[in-house]
Formats: structure tokens, C-alpha cells, sequence
């Protein structure tokens, strides 16, 4: 009884004891921060890794696949039973993307994927990430009149706006096509005016205004270096296909096989948070790929941007480039003459909700041999980054709990003092008839009562800053004048942050046994005491 | 003459020698002493300061153990008991007053007179006898005149004030005997033997076993017997 008493009289009037728990607290609130949004990235991470990848990746070791996507789908719906929730082909074969920006030629390392439209939806959340509102509900690979988000959809906050694709759709193409038939007309007209006399300078104030007008905010073309589709254009190797078909086709009403590149590809950040973009839906490029067969041969297509892709993870926002599956087939030659029949390089499986991954992953591999198919989850697939990210989170851990632990040696310095200052009292105690024991439990007691002040003081600091920390980043930002999160680096708006309870509750464990334990040797030394010696004690 | 009419001696030191480490050598502080405490008894130990008598009392009150020796009590070796044993003797036979008081800071004049019954009883214990327990503390008090700073902190109390609160505290728990170590050496006169009266009247009227250390015969004459102790041994006076 008079432990507790004791504990909870010297826990009210030793404030020094409690200065030395501000360690501990600060720990735990750092810890809490710091789990928090690394688990919070973490999550990001993983979402957009699994809404790209799928559950399971069923793939071919070769880049010309194998055929007939239907019968595999088939024997992988035997084998796998009822955990498959959804299945749809692709074909992904690496590529080069060319478009050209203010007359210059840009090439893009790609990954050209072939999706089965109606069906790709099913396996991944690929459908989520595209900036056209009815893009998100179904996929078209038609381009759209206009109604692109100008906001991010994803961010949830008062993210900065993209006016540029405002225009974006069929407005911009036929405003483009109408730009260069103009250009066309006046390059026409002045090759007819002035036979060879001086260099063709393009000054027109009704190109300019034009430009200006479907550029926003892009300062208007300079002379030397015309925008668009324009002089260099004229020697360009691609050109001389070009002309065939706009004859063929009308531009302005017409589209080339539709593509949903990455928006990563087709933009940068700049440091207000702006995106600027290169391209917009409405605009063609071109893209370079080969052909299925031994030795692959490279060719060219013109396709038509469509939509942007815009998952978040740069690794995927900058590589991919996603295209009609039967396009794709037919242009590589992935479909059997004689028979019709195509093939894919892989198929993407989702799995019902609650399914074992691992367990299905290796019964299709017991069923697929290995020489020919690689059966991978999406954890196997980045590996190992989210093992990377998780030795990230271990190893911070390990250091922020080394904090609370210099913290614990802290405690056991003014515990050593407080025994020393209440000698005398532990001898009263113990001509009272109080127990060793009974001595040591009163500091024992006092450790603990002091953790738990520390870590409670933490937790509630740790979620305060949690739950805050977008308005804490914003207050530092306009006190520094710092980018502290700087969205050109990352692709969130907000921090993301995850409180995990299991954690806190072993963060919180941790510092109170910490605490306690460092009053150990303080609680011996008072409970050894020579009762009479203490009593002497002045 | 040492023994009380019809019985055991109710505390009761046989042959008890104690010796400390001091420096080089060894202090000789008592040197086989026998004495007795009848029931009812108030006896005096007087000496000159260094002449072991605090030693006896801790050695009575069980904060010490003899080098050689047997300490009594009713009729039982308490000396010899497991740490255990001992700490539940000190706590409900044997009241303590100290020269300095002793009262713990923290807690207010009531708190410190239950301080031995807070060492006794565990939490759930101590809720079933609180009101008891509460009630025996401030009838104590109110005897002891201090009905009125049940709740003041020893700092705001008197010398005497405090002394009286650690002579409740002592009682509390009912002992068969008080051992009181110069209870009035940091007083002044007049608190001094107000502390004395009372000790008197519980010896007088509860029959209450008290045992005082001091150094001043004319404090010690109050008592039923003089022992004297020099050069760790008991003089025949």
C-alpha cells in the first residue's frame, strides 16, 4: 500500500524526476512519427506497386511469348480454382517513344504494354490512375472531347492545378492540325513569293496568337526555334510516312491507334508544384518496338496520346506506355497467319479477397513448368524494394530506440540521487517494518509510474504531430521558406501517414521497460540500506 | 528488584555484544549487557553520548543485529528471526521515537501517523480497514492535542508538534513496547516535558511498556527505573 502511496506523493513533488522522462517522451513521439509515415509510404508504395502489378504475374521467359492466352487462362483457372477473381493478357515488350517538343525530337526509354481494355480493369486498379473521368470507369483507348482533369484527382487536398489539360482531347488535336495547315499555307506562300532571296523566317502574328492560345501559359515560340511540327520537322526520317496518311486521314478528325503513356513521360514538376507538359492527349507520337520472332526487327508506329497514367510511383509514371492488346499483336506479328491465333507474353491474375498468395503462386508453378513460365507475386516482383524499405524502417527503429535507452540511463542518474536524497526516509520506512522488497518496489513502482507519464506524454505528442503533420509541414515551409516535402521529388501531395496500434503499443512497452528497468539498480541500492546507518543519515 | 511481581520480563537482552568497523580497528560499543523490561514497565537507559545506548535500542527495535547475544521478546528470540519475521515485529510489537523525528515529508501528519499501518496492509487490505485505521490515527492525535493539523505537512509543524505526531505513529499499531531515542533532545524545555507527560501518562494509564535513551538524569528520573550504561557495559548503580 505505501509503495503505491510513496510512488505517487514523489511522482507529484520531484519535477526533476519527470525532466528526465522528456527524453523518453521525445522518443516515443518520434518513434510514433516516424512509423507512422514510413508505414504510411510504405502503404502508398505497396497500393500503387499492387494496383500496376496484379495479384500474380504469369509470364513467358521470351519476348514473343506463347501462345493462345485462352487456353492457359483456362488450365491456370483449373489449378487455381476458385481464389481467381480475374484474369486479362498483356504483351510488354521494351520500346522507344519519340515525340517532338518545340521542333525537337525527345526519345523516351518505354515499356510498351498491350492491355485487353474491356478486361484489364478486373486485375489491376489501372483503371483508377487516368486523369479522364470516363476513362476511370471504362477504359477507352478513343480520345475524348475534352473534360480532362485539370486537379488531380488523387490528391486530396488543394492540389495544384493542371491547366494545361483543359484543352486537352480533340479540341487541342483539331487546334494543332489547323495550327500546321496554316503553317504549311504560309511556308507554301513564301517559298512562292521570295524564289531564293535570304533564310525563311516564320514571323506571322497569326501563328503567334494561335500559339499562344493553345499553349497557355508556355511563352510564345521564338523565332529561331519554331514550335511544334514545323521546319525540322521536314527532315525528319518519320516525316515522309507522314503526308501518305494525312492524306489517307483527316487529322483533325481522325486518331491513330490510341495510347495511355505514363504521365511522367509526357510531363515534369516544376518547383511550385506545377506540372508542365510536353504532350497532351490529342498529340501523336511515335513509337519504335520489335517484332515477335528471331532476330526481332524494330518498327515504327504513329499513335494518338489518349489519356495520361498516373499511378504516383515514378518508376512506372516515366516507363509505361500502355496500348490495345490486338493493336500491339498485330503490329509485332504475334498472331498465328493461318489460325488467328494470338499470343501474350504474360497474364495478369487477381485473386479473390483473402486468398493465399504464395499458396496459389506455387501450385501454378507446380502446374507450369518452369523452363517455359515464371509465376511471380507482386511482393516477388519488387522485392526488393519493399524489403528495402523495410530494413529502411528497422534500422531507423533501432536508432530512434537507442534514443529512450540513453534516455533510460538518464533515469537511472536521478534515481540514484532521489535514493541518496531519501535515505533517511528508507530508514524510517524500515523501522516502520517495511520489507527490502517492499523498498525496492516503491522504485521499482516509481520507474514505471514515470515511463508510463514519459511514453503517455509521447503517444499523445507522436498522434498529435501525426495527425497534424500536412499543417506542421505547411508552418514550416512558411517559416523557413524551405521546401520540407517537395512534390517535384515525390508524387504525394500530402505526407502519407498510417498508425499501426500494434506498434505503438511496442513502442510504448519498450520505453516503460526501459524506465523500469533502469530503476533497478537504484531500487537494490535503497532496498540494501542499513536501516540504522539510513536513519543517521543527514 | 529487576523482575516485575509474577512474571516473564517482557523485553528482555542477554549478553548482548556489538562491535563496529571503524577506520583500522574495531569499536567496542557494547560489551555483554543484560537487561529487562517488565510489562508495564518504564525504564530509562542513561549514559554519556558513546556509551551504546542508542546501539541497545537499535538492537531492541531489531534495526540491528547483535554480534553475540540474544534479544526477547515475550518470552520469544527475535533476534534470530528470518528478515521476514523481523520487519513484521518491528511493525506490530515495537514503536519507534526518534531524536530528529522521522516523519516522512511527503505525507501530512494523519498520513504518517497510518504510515505503519500502509506498511501492513496491502491495497486491498488497507481499503477494508481504512475507516478503522483512519479513525484509531486521529483519536491518537486529538489526544495528543493535534486534532486541529491532521493535514499539514511536517514542515509546517512544530518541534513538538512533530515529535507528538511520531509518538502516535508509534502507537498506532499498537505495540507491546515503545523504545523511544532521546525523544526530547531537539525540544526545548517546555515541549521537552510536555513530550515527557505524555509518555508518563501512557505508561500510567494504558500500562503501555516504554523503554527511553537519554542523556539527561533529570529526564531519566521520570522514569520507574534507571539503567546506566558506560563503556559499553550496565553500571550497578
Amino acid at each position: 500500500m505505501y509503495k503505491l502511496l510513496l510512488c505517487w506523493r514523489y511522482l507529484r513533488t520531484r519535477w526533476i524526476a519527470l525532466a528526465s522522462v522528456i527524453s523518453v517522451t521525445l522518443g516515443v513521439a518520434t518513434m510514433i512519427v516516424v512509423n507512422a509515415v514510413m508505414a504510411g509510404f510504405s502503404h502508398e508504395m505497396q497500393t500503387r506497386i499492387h494496383g500496376i502489378l496484379s495479384d500474380l504475374v504469369f509470364e513467358s521467359h521470351s519476348l514473343s511469348g506463347f501462345q493462345d492466352p485462352a487456353w492457359h487462362m483456362e488450365e491456370i483457372r483449373r489449378a487455381a480454382g476458385d481464389s481467381i477473381a480475374g484474369m486479362t493478357p498483356t504483351v510488354a515488350v521494351p520500346a522507344m517513344l519519340n515525340f517532338q517538343v518545340r521542333g525537337q525530337w525527345v526519345t523516351r526509354q518505354v515499356m510498351f504494354i498491350g492491355i485487353d481494355e474491356s478486361s484489364h480493369a478486373q486485375a489491376s486498379d489501372f483503371g483508377r490512375y487516368l486523369q479522364h473521368p470516363d476513362n476511370r470507369k471504362q477504359l477507352s483507348f478513343g480520345l475524348r472531347e475534352g473534360g480532362y482533369d485539370t486537379v488531380d484527382s488523387q490528391g486530396d487536398g488543394p492540389a495544384p492545378t493542371r491547366p494545361a489539360l483543359e484543352g486537352a482531347g480533340w479540341p487541342h488535336r483539331r487546334m494543332r492540325v489547323e495550327r500546321e495547315r496554316l503553317w504549311r499555307e504560309r511556308q507554301e506562300d513564301q517559298a512562292r513569293e521570295s524564289s531564293a532571296a535570304g533564310p525563311v523566317r516564320p514571323v506571322d502574328h497569326q501563328v503567334d496568337a494561335v500559339l499562344a492560345a493553345t499553349e497557355g501559359e508556355q511563352p510564345p515560340a521564338d523565332d529561331d526555334s519554331p514550335a511544334d511540327d514545323k521546319a525540322p520537322a521536314r527532315a525528319d526520317p518519320f516525316r515522309a510516312a507522314r503526308p501518305e496518311e494525312g492524306r489517307r486521314m483527316d487529322p483533325a478528325k481522325e486518331q491513330f491507334t490510341g495510347i495511355v503513356p505514363g504521365i511522367g513521360l509526357a510531363s515534369f514538376r516544376d518547383s511550385t508544384g506545377v506540372d508542365r507538359f510536353l504532350v497532351l492527349p490529342g498529340d501523336d507520337v511515335k513509337i519504335t518496338f520489335p517484332t515477335a520472332g528471331t532476330p526481332p526487327k524494330a518498327v515504327s508506329d504513329t499513335f494518338t496520346i489518349v489519356d495520361f497514367y498516373e499511378s504516383k510511383m515514378s518508376e512506372y509514371d516515366s516507363n509505361f506506355v500502355f496500348v490495345p492488346i490486338q493493336s500491339l499483336q498485330r503490329m509485332r506479328g504475334m498472331i498465328e497467319p493461318q489460325t488467328g491465333i494470338p499470343s501474350v507474353n504474360s497474364i495478369q491474375i487477381k485473386l479473390r479477397p483473402g486468398a493465399d498468395l504464395d499458396a496459389v503462386r506455387n501450385r501454378l508453378r507446380q502446374v507450369f513448368p518452369a523452363e517455359l513460365y515464371a509465376v511471380s507475386t507482386w511482393r516477388d516482383k519488387q522485392g526488393p524494394l519493399l524489403s528495402a524499405v523495410d530494413m529502411e524502417m528497422a534500422v531507423l527503429n533501432i536508432l530512434l530506440f537507442m534514443i529512450i535507452a540513453v534516455a533510460g540511463f538518464g533515469i537511472l542518474a536521478i534515481f540514484f540521487m532521489i535514493v541518496v536524497e531519501k535515505t533517511r526516509d528508507i530508514g524510517i520506512l524500515k523501522s516502520l517494518g517495511a520489507s527490502a522488497s517492499g523498498i525496492a518496489g516503491i522504485f521499482l513502482g516509481y520507474g514505471l509510474f514515470l515511463g508510463l507519464v514519459g511514453a503517455g506524454a509521447g503517444l499523445a505528442l507522436g498522434l498529435a504531430i501525426t495527425w497534424n503533420i500536412n499543417s506542421i509541414r505547411t508552418a514550416v515551409e512558411w517559416c523557413t521558406g524551405e521546401r520540407v516535402f517537395d512534390p517535384s521529388i515525390y508524387y504525394f501531395f500530402r505526407i502519407p501517414t498510417i498508425v499501426h496500434p500494434g506498434t505503438i503499443l511496442w513502442i510504448i512497452a519498450g520505453a516503460v521497460a526501459i524506465a523500469v528497468a533502469s530503476s533497478v539498480l537504484p531500487a537494490l541500492r535503497a532496498a540494501r540500506l542499513h536501516p540504522v546507518e539510513a536513519l543517521r543519515h543527514e | 528488584m529487576n523482575d516485575a511481581a509474577g512474571g516473564q520480563p517482557l523485553l528482555q537482552v542477554r549478553g548482548v555484544r556489538k562491535s563496529y568497523r571503524s577506520g583500522g580497528g574495531t569499536l567496542e560499543v557494547l560489551r555483554g549487557v543484560d537487561f529487562e523490561v517488565e510489562p508495564g514497565g518504564f525504564v530509562a537507559i542513561v549514559g554519556q553520548s558513546g556509551s551504546g545506548k542508542s546501539t541497545l535500542l537499535h538492537l531492541m527495535g531489531l534495526l540491528d543485529a547483535p554480534d553475540s547475544g540474544e534479544v526477547h521478546l515475550g518470552g520469544q528470540r527475535i533476534d534470530s528471526l528470518s528478515a521476514t519475521r523481523r520487519d513484521r515485529i518491528r511493525n506490530t510489537e515495537i514503536g519507534m521515537v526518534f531524536q530528529a523525528y522521522h516523519l516522512l515529508p511527503e505525507l501530512d501528519a494523519l498520513e504518517n501517523v497510518l504510515a505503519p499501518l500502509f506498511v501492513r496492509y496491502s491495497v486491498g487490505q488497507w481499503l477494508r480497514q481504512r475507516g478503522d485505521a483512519r479513525r484509531a490515527a486521529r483519536e491518537l492525535l486529538e489526544r495528543f492535542g493535534l486534532g486541529g493539523r491532521l493535514h499539514h505537512k511536517p514542515r509546517q509543524l512544530s518541534g513538538g508538534e512533530m515529535q507528538r505526531v511520531a509518538i502516535a505513529r508509534a502507537l498506532v499499531a499498537r505495540p507491546r513496547v515503545l523504545l523511544a531515542d532521546e525523544p526530547t533532545g531537539n525540544l526545548d524545555e517546555a515541549s521537552g516535558s510536555g513530550i515527557l507527560d505524555t509518555l508518563c501518562e501512557l505508561n500510567r494509564e494504558d500500562g503501555l511498556s516504554i523503554v527511553l535513551v537519554t542523556h539527561d538524569t533529570s529526564i531519566a528520573r521520570r522514569a520507574d527505573r534507571i539503567v546506566r550504561l558506560a563503556a559499553g557495559r550496565v553500571e550497578i548503580a
